[in-house]
C-alpha cells in the first residue's frame, strides 16, 4: 500500500460559490487507478464528491476527466503514472473543459458532446438497393472505419479541443470522427451530402486548427484529427466541393502555390485562398488586411519587390513530381492504422520457424 | 557540427528576421550550415491533407538532399516543418514497399531517400546536441530580469509519441529550459503548448485571432516581457497580425515575439539590430531596452 495525495476541483453551480481545491491522502497500490482513489476519498471522507463511472475498465467511457491537467479516463490512468507526471507531488483531478460542469468532476455531455454527435446523423444512410444478403466491400475500408469506431464517447478530446476553446460551436474532433466512420463506410449512399454540410457549416471541418491535442486526448488512438484530414481530403480532392468557408480554396491555392514557387510565397497566398486578388470576395479581405501589410512594409517585412516579384520559382523537376502524382487515375494513401509496419508485419521467431 | 540546413518557407519570406537571425547565430554556436537551397515547401499539413503521397514525396526529396550532404543531421528552424516533416517520415520508414514507389517518382532527379533521416529543429538541436552546458558557457549577456513566455507551436509538441517525445526527451520543456540557461525568467502561462491559430486564418478569422489575442493577453497577464517562439508560422499570427487580434479580444497586447535564434543571440551577445528587431510588426520596445540597460550597467561598471 501507498500513500496519494489527491487534489479534487470541487464545484457546486447550485451554491452560488466559486469552485475550490480540495486535498484527500488514500491509500492504495501504486498500480490501481485514479478512479479508485476518487472513490476511496468519496467513500472514507466525503461523500458528497461528485464523480460519474461505470464499468471501470476503460470501456464505458464515463470516468473522462483531466489529470494534472492532461484529459484521461480515471479508471484508466494508474495512481503511480499519475503521479510520475505532477509536478508538486499532488494528483490534480479537474472536470473535463469546453463542457459546463454539473457538480465537481461530472460535466454536462448532453449539452455540447452529444449534441455535436446528433449533429453529423450518426447513423448509416444505407445505399440502394438494399442488398438481399450482405453488402460487400473492401476489408480495408472496413478496417479503417474501425478506428474511428473504437471510440467510447468519453469526451477527452472535446475537452481539449483548442479550436472549441475560442469557438463553441465548432462541430469538434468526437462528431468529425464519426462523420468519418460513415464518409469511410462504402455502404453509406450519402458522402456528398455529409461532406457538403461539414464544409459549408462556419463552424465545421475548416475549423479545426491542427494542432493534435485531439490525438494525444484520445485513450482508444482514434485519431481524431486524422479523420478530419480525411474528410478534407476526400470532400476537397474527390467531390470538390467549394465551401463559403474558403477551405476548398485556401488547400488548392497552397498547393498551386508551391507547385509554382517551390516553396511558399505568402503574399499570394492570401488573396488566391479567397479566390484571386481581383475576386469580390477578396476584395474586403485584402483592404482589412492592408494596414498590416503597410506596416509589414514600413519594417521591411514585407518589400513591394519581394511580395509582386516572385524570387523564387521551381525547378522543372519539382513540377514534374507535381504532375505525376495529381495525374494518377486514383489518389494513393499509404494508411498505417490498417497496414501497420514494415517491423509490425515481420514474422515472429515462432512464425519463422513454422 | 555540420548540418543539412532547411531554413523553410517562412523565414526566407515575411519572416526574413530569422534568417538572419540563424545565420548570424550559427557560428557562435560552432554550427556550420549547409543550406538546402534547392528543397521544398514540407507542405504544412495542408498538402498532405490534398494529396499524401504527394507530401510523402516532396519531404524525401528534402530528406534526400539532406543525406547527400556531409552534415551529420539535419536542421530546421521551423515548428511546422518539425512536425509535417516529421509525418511524412513517419509512413516513409514504415515502408519498404511504399519507399520504393516515392523513390521511383525522384530518381528523375537523381535522388534517393534511406530510411532514419535525422532531423532536428534548432531548440532540439541546441538541447540535445549542443548541451545546455556549452550553451551556458557561451552566454556573455545573460537574460538576467527579462520575463520570457515560451510558445511552442503545435507541431513540435503533438503528437507526442510521433515526436519522440518521451522520459529521456521532453522536448516538450526545452525552450523553458533554454530560457533558463540563457539566464532568463521562464514565465509559466496558459498558451506556452497552445494554437497560435494560423492554420484557419482564412477560414474562421475570428477562431483564428481570438487564439493568437487570448494567449498573448495570458502572457501579459503573468507580466512577460516577450514571448519567444521556434515556430516562424506562430510569429505570423502572434506579430505580424497582433493588431488584428488586438481589435479582436478588445485590449492592448504590445507582445513582442522573438524567434528562438534571436534570443539566443541575444544572451550570445549579438546587438538587437544584428537580429533584425526592427523588422516586427509589434516593436520589441522592452527587450531592446533590456539590452540597453544592461549595456550601460556594464559600461557603468
Amino acid at each position: 500500500m501507498s500513500e496519494f495525495t489527491l487534489r479534487l476541483r470541487r464545484y457546486d453551480p447550485q451554491s452560488g460559490e466559486p469552485p475550490y481545491w480540495e486535498s484527500h491522502t488514500i491509500e492504495l497500490e501504486p498500480h490501481r487507478s485514479v478512479l479508485e482513489g476518487i472513490l476511496q476519498a468519496k467513500g472514507r471522507f466525503d461523500g458528497s464528491i461528485g464523480i460519474r463511472c461505470s464499468c471501470r475498465a476503460a470501456i464505458c467511457g464515463s470516468c473522462g476527466v483531466r489529470i494534472n491537467g492532461q484529459p484521461g479516463l480515471a479508471c484508466h490512468t494508474h495512481l503511480d503514472e499519475a503521479l510520475a507526471r505532477s509536478k508538486d507531488g499532488l494528483i490534480s483531478v479537474e472536470p473535463m473543459g469546453n463542457m459546463p460542469v454539473i457538480k465537481d468532476l461530472i460535466v454536462d455531455m448532453d449539452a455540447v458532446h452529444w449534441k455535436k454527435i446528433q449533429s453529423v446523423t450518426p447513423w448509416l444512410l444505407a445505399r440502394e438497393p438494399v442488398p438481399e444478403r450482405e453488402y460487400l466491400v473492401d476489408r480495408e475500408a472496413m478496417v479503417d472505419v474501425t478506428q474511428s469506431m473504437a471510440c467510447i464517447q468519453c469526451g477527452a478530446c472535446v475537452s481539449d479541443c483548442l479550436a472549441m476553446e475560442v469557438d463553441p460551436d465548432f462541430t469538434g474532433p468526437a462528431a468529425l470522427a464519426k462523420s468519418y466512420r460513415f464518409v469511410g463506410d462504402p455502404r453509406d449512399a450519402e458522402h456528398r451530402e455529409r461532406l457538403t454540410a461539414l464544409s459549408e457549416d462556419p463552424h465545421g471541418l475548416y475549423t479545426c486548427t491542427h494542432c493534435f491535442k485531439c490525438v494525444d486526448a484520445c485513450p482508444k488512438g482514434v485519431n481524431p484529427m486524422g479523420q478530419i484530414m480525411r474528410l478534407r481530403r476526400i470532400a476537397g480532392s474527390d467531390f470538390h466541393i467549394e465551401d463559403r468557408n474558403n477551405g476548398y480554396r485556401h488547400e488548392h491555392a497552397f498547393v498551386n502555390n508551391v507547385r509554382r514557387n517551390g516553396l511558399l510565397h505568402e503574399a499570394d497566398l492570401l488573396p488566391d485562398s479567397y479566390g484571386g486578388k481581383f475576386n469580390p470576395r477578396a476584395v474586403p479581405e485584402l483592404i482589412a488586411s492592408l494596414p498590416v501589410a503597410l506596416r509589414g512594409v514600413l519594417r521591411g517585412k514585407i518589400t513591394p519587390a519581394k511580395a509582386l516579384l516572385h524570387p523564387h520559382k521551381a525547378s522543372k523537376e519539382l513540377r514534374a513530381i507535381f504532375d505525376r502524382i495529381e495525374s494518377k487515375p486514383e489518389r494513393y494513401e499509404l494508411n498505417l492504422y490498417v497496414s501497420g509496419t514494415d517491423e509490425d508485419n515481420e514474422p515472429t521467431a515462432t512464425e519463422a520457424t513454422a | 557540427m555540420k548540418v543539412a540546413y532547411w531554413p523553410g518557407c517562412v523565414s526566407r519570406g515575411f519572416t526574413p528576421e530569422l534568417h538572419g537571425a540563424m545565420a548570424a547565430v550559427a557560428p557562435l554556436l560552432d554550427i556550420e550550415l549547409i543550406e538546402l537551397d534547392r528543397a521544398n515547401c514540407c507542405g504544412a499539413g495542408v498538402i498532405s491533407e490534398h494529396n499524401q503521397e504527394l507530401a510523402d514525396t516532396l519531404n524525401a526529396r528534402t530528406f534526400a538532399m539532406a543525406q547527400q550532404t556531409d552534415g551529420e543531421l539535419m536542421m530546421n528552424i521551423c515548428s511546422t516543418c518539425q512536425g509535417a516533416q516529421t509525418e511524412c517520415q513517419e509512413r516513409l520508414d514504415a515502408s519498404a514497399v511504399y519507399r520504393t514507389q516515392i523513390n521511383s517518382t525522384l530518381s528523375s532527379e537523381g535522388l534517393h531517400y534511406e530510411p532514419g533521416v535525422t532531423n532536428k529543429n534548432f531548440l532540439w538541436l541546441l538541447v540535445e546536441e549542443i548541451g545546455l552546458d556549452t550553451l551556458r558557457q557561451k552566454v556573455k549577456r545573460p537574460l538576467t530580469n527579462l520575463r520570457v513566455g515560451p510558445f511552442y507551436g503545435c507541431y513540435i509538441v503533438r503528437p507526442a509519441a510521433r515526436l519522440g517525445i518521451d522520459h529521456d526527451h521532453p522536448r516538450h520543456t526545452y525552450l523553458e529550459q533554454v530560457i533558463d540557461t540563457l539566464g532568463g525568467t521562464v514565465i509559466d502561462y496558459a498558451g506556452s503548448h497552445k494554437c497560435c491559430g494560423f492554420p484557419i486564418i482564412t477560414m474562421n478569422k475570428t477562431a483564428s485571432l481570438r487564439q493568437a489575442g487570448r494567449h498573448l493577453g495570458d502572457a501579459a497577464d503573468a507580466q512577460a516581457d516577450c514571448v519567444v517562439t521556434p515556430c516562424p508560422l506562430c510569429h505570423l499570427n502572434l506579430d505580424l497580425q497582433q493588431p488584428l487580434a488586438e481589435a479582436l479580444v478588445g485590449r492592448e497586447l504590445k507582445m513582442p515575439v522573438l524567434h528562438l535564434p534571436q534570443l539566443v543571440g541575444l544572451a550570445l551577445g549579438l546587438d538587437p539590430a544584428a537580429l533584425g528587431f526592427r523588422r516586427h510588426i509589434v516593436k520589441p520596445t522592452a527587450v531592446i531596452d533590456w539590452t540597453e540597460s544592461v549595456v550601460a550597467a556594464a559600461a557603468a561598471a
